[in-house]
């Protein structure tokens, strides 16, 4: 299968008042089409640096990054916004959900801002919240949801642009553990029907329910063999 | 994404936070309103003045004898004067007021004595019968030529031609009324007015006793500079060659001088508005800094799910472009609003105060200016926001 991503001894440093943070040191990591990636690691250990990365939100100081075979090293601000708006999708520990938009309305934003015609948006804005069971609350702003509710609408959101990777970022971390584990059954699903999730977390018990997982400490990366 | 998609975005802003817009805008209105006002004021007042001038001729020269040495200038002059080449016409005015009797009707009025090219030049306008001619002054007829409203006043009526009345005692035969004349200077200068031949005038006042004032017309708007100086010549070597002895005014540049005051005035008033409008700009851009800051999470959010600097850039300067452009809008209504009072408030001296295209055009172009140019440093703020770091924005 196609390697979406390869990243190969990316090194980012932080310094907070003369003092260096290794957030990660020389990490390498592949991920391929269709995968089901759990990165584990404990509190500080890089993980969110790593998404930042692998989501081109953030740059790394060295190393190689490979997006679809493509580096992203010479790109500017306005290809990675572009990247991130075509090729990945994000769910936050924190839903990060706009909210004075309805579902719908947050749904739709990465949309237009590829500029899909209007008709078309309707439709798969549509189809994404059905995905999530979330069609009956469409109307609804954020805070008429329940946790569990705002992070499918998340999820719709990220799913809504055919992504070819889903990055989620401690995604049951904000919530108790049985929705927690609907949005779990949701990645499963997802991952069912041909998506590539990696899925960021710090519960060992969360990630065993990939079908890989790397484990990162101090800004390094190991695999784990299942 | 589309300007559609970002106005839509900027209105959602707008609405969502209704009283910290209206009162962003509050500058922007206020400022269009002095711009608005003030100009339409200006220019309203001086059109309409200047259109009333225009009715009194441009073609007409104005002489006003202060000192004639004691050879008083004598009505058989008024030929000479008239004979110049560049001079079409000439006539002595003198004014005095008198009782004007129609049997118990007492009414005080204007009397003018002249000649009968003072009809002609001043362009009066009759309503009946005919103006004062050369024989009436030749032969000192006692034969008047009423206003509307002094026609209306001795009589009740204005169709009068050929009725008698009297003036402080003398008969006179009412020979011609003229057509009414609301315009704000008769207004000023009265209306009930009697035209009578200046030979009459001299027996009856010693304001006709010599020629102090006089008008005369060029042959035409062009040659006003040479009637000008054909008559001031005329005057000087009559007067003893003591400049200071009349007064010539010339109409034309009067309505000149009238436009430059009226221009200046406007620039003026509308510089002063400008700066309340630069002021009003100053309040969008404190504003959209705010909102930029406490957007911040906002502004990551949509930077991680695709929006590059571009979209950010143009939804805030959208933004900031669209309170300016609303705050115009309602500036202008408001506008119409107090010049539509005004002109209620004002409409016995029949001026009617409008804004004319230039003025709101201007204060369009200049609410556009400013929203671009106090909404791009904040814009430019937002747009600049680094992902991560405004994702990690706890407000
Ligand atoms: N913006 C930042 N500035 C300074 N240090 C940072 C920043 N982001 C992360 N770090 C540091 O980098 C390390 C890794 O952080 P992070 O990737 O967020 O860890 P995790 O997500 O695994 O908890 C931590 O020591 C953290 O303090
Ligand atoms: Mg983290």
């Amino acid at each position: 299968m196609a390697e979406i991503i390869r990243l190969t001894d990316v090194c980012k440093t932080y310094s907070i008042g003369g003092e260096e943070v290794r957030a990660l040191d020389h990490a390498c990591l592949t991920i391929r089409d269709g995968e089901f990636v759990g990165i584990v690691g404990p509190s500080g250990s890089g993980k969110s640096t790593l998404m930042n990365i692998v989501g081109c939100l953030d740059v790394a100081d060295s190393g190689e990054y490979l997006l679809d075979g493509q580096s992203i090293a010479n790109y500017s601000e306005r290809e990675l916004a572009r990247i991130r708006n075509r090729k990945i999708g994000f769910v936050f520990q924190s839903f990060n959900l706009l909210p004075k938009m309805s579902a719908e309305e947050n749904v739709e934003l990465p949309l237009i801002y590829q500029g899909v015609r209007a008709s078309e948006r309707r439709r798969r804005v549509a189809e994404a919240l059905e995905r999530v069971e979330l069609s009956a609350r469409a109307k609804h702003k954020p805070f008429e949801l329940s946790g569990g509710q705002q992070q499918r609408v998340a999820v719709a959101r990220a799913l809504v642009t055919r992504p070819s990777l889903l990055l989620a970022d401690e995604p049951t971390g904000n919530l108790d553990s049985k929705t927690g584990m609907e949005i779990m059954r949701l990645f499963h699903e997802l991952h069912a029907s041909g998506n590539t999730i990696v899925l960021i977390t710090h519960d060992e018990n969360v990630a065993r329910q990939a079908s890989r997982r790397v484990h990162i400490l101090d800004g390094r990366v190991r695999e784990v063999e299942a | 994404m589309s300007i559609w998609q970002s106005v839509r975005m900027a209105l959602d802003a707008i609405l969502s936070n209704k009283m910290r817009s209206f009162l962003t805008m509050l500058g922007i209105i206020i400022g269009v309103v002095a711009l608005v006002v003030l100009v339409s004021l200006v220019t309203s007042t001086s059109d309409s003045v200047t259109s009333q001038v225009e009715a009194l001729g441009r073609n007409l020269l104005n002489v006003s004898v202060l000192d004639d040495k004691e050879n008083p200038i004598k009505l058989s002059e008024l030929r000479d004067i008239a004979d110049l080449p560049e001079i079409r016409a000439a006539a002595p005015l003198a004014q005095f007021s008198a009782t004007g009797k129609n049997g118990h009707t007492d009414e005080d009025l204007n009397v003018y004595g002249t000649t009968a090219a003072y009809g002609e030049i001043q362009g009066l306008e009759l309503e009946g019968g005919r103006f004062l001619k050369t024989t009436d002054v030749d032969n000192s007829a006692y034969v008047a030529v009423l206003s509307h409203d002094a026609a209306d006043a001795l009589f009740g009526r204005t169709d009068v031609t050929g009725e008698s009345f009297s003036l402080d005692g003398r008969t006179f035969k009412a020979v011609g009324v003229l057509e009414e004349d609301d315009s704000a200077f008769a207004m000023l200068l009265g209306t009930k007015n009697v035209y009578i031949p200046y030979t009459v005038a001299e027996r009856m006042s010693p304001a006709a006793a010599a020629v102090s004032t006089l008008y005369a017309s060029a042959e035409d708007e062009d040659s006003m500079d040479d009637a000008e100086a054909a008559l001031d010549d005329w005057l000087l070597h009559r007067l003893k060659l003591d400049e200071d002895a009349y007064m010539l005014i010339n109409q034309s540049s009067i309505m000149d001088a009238m436009g430059t005051i009226q221009q200046t005035l406007a620039y003026l008033l509308g510089g002063i508005a400008a700066i309340s409008l630069l002021v009003g700009g100053i309040g969008i851009m404190n504003i959209m800094l705010v909102s930029v800051t406490e957007r911040t999470r906002e502004i990551g959010i949509r930077k991680a799910i695709g929006a590059g600097r571009g979209s950010i850039m143009l939804q805030f300067l959208t933004e900031a472009l669209m309170v300016s452009l609303l705050g115009c809008l309602i500036g202008i209504a408001l506008s119409w609003v107090i010049l539509q009072i005004v002109t209620f408030a004002a409409r016995s001296i029949e001026l009617t105060f409008t804004m004319s295209a230039g003025v709101v055009a201007l204060a369009v172009g200049f609410s556009v200016a400013i929203g671009v140019l106090f909404g791009i440093y904040p814009a430019h703020k937002a747009a600049a926001k680094h992902p991560i770091e405004a994702l990690h924005y706890e407000g």
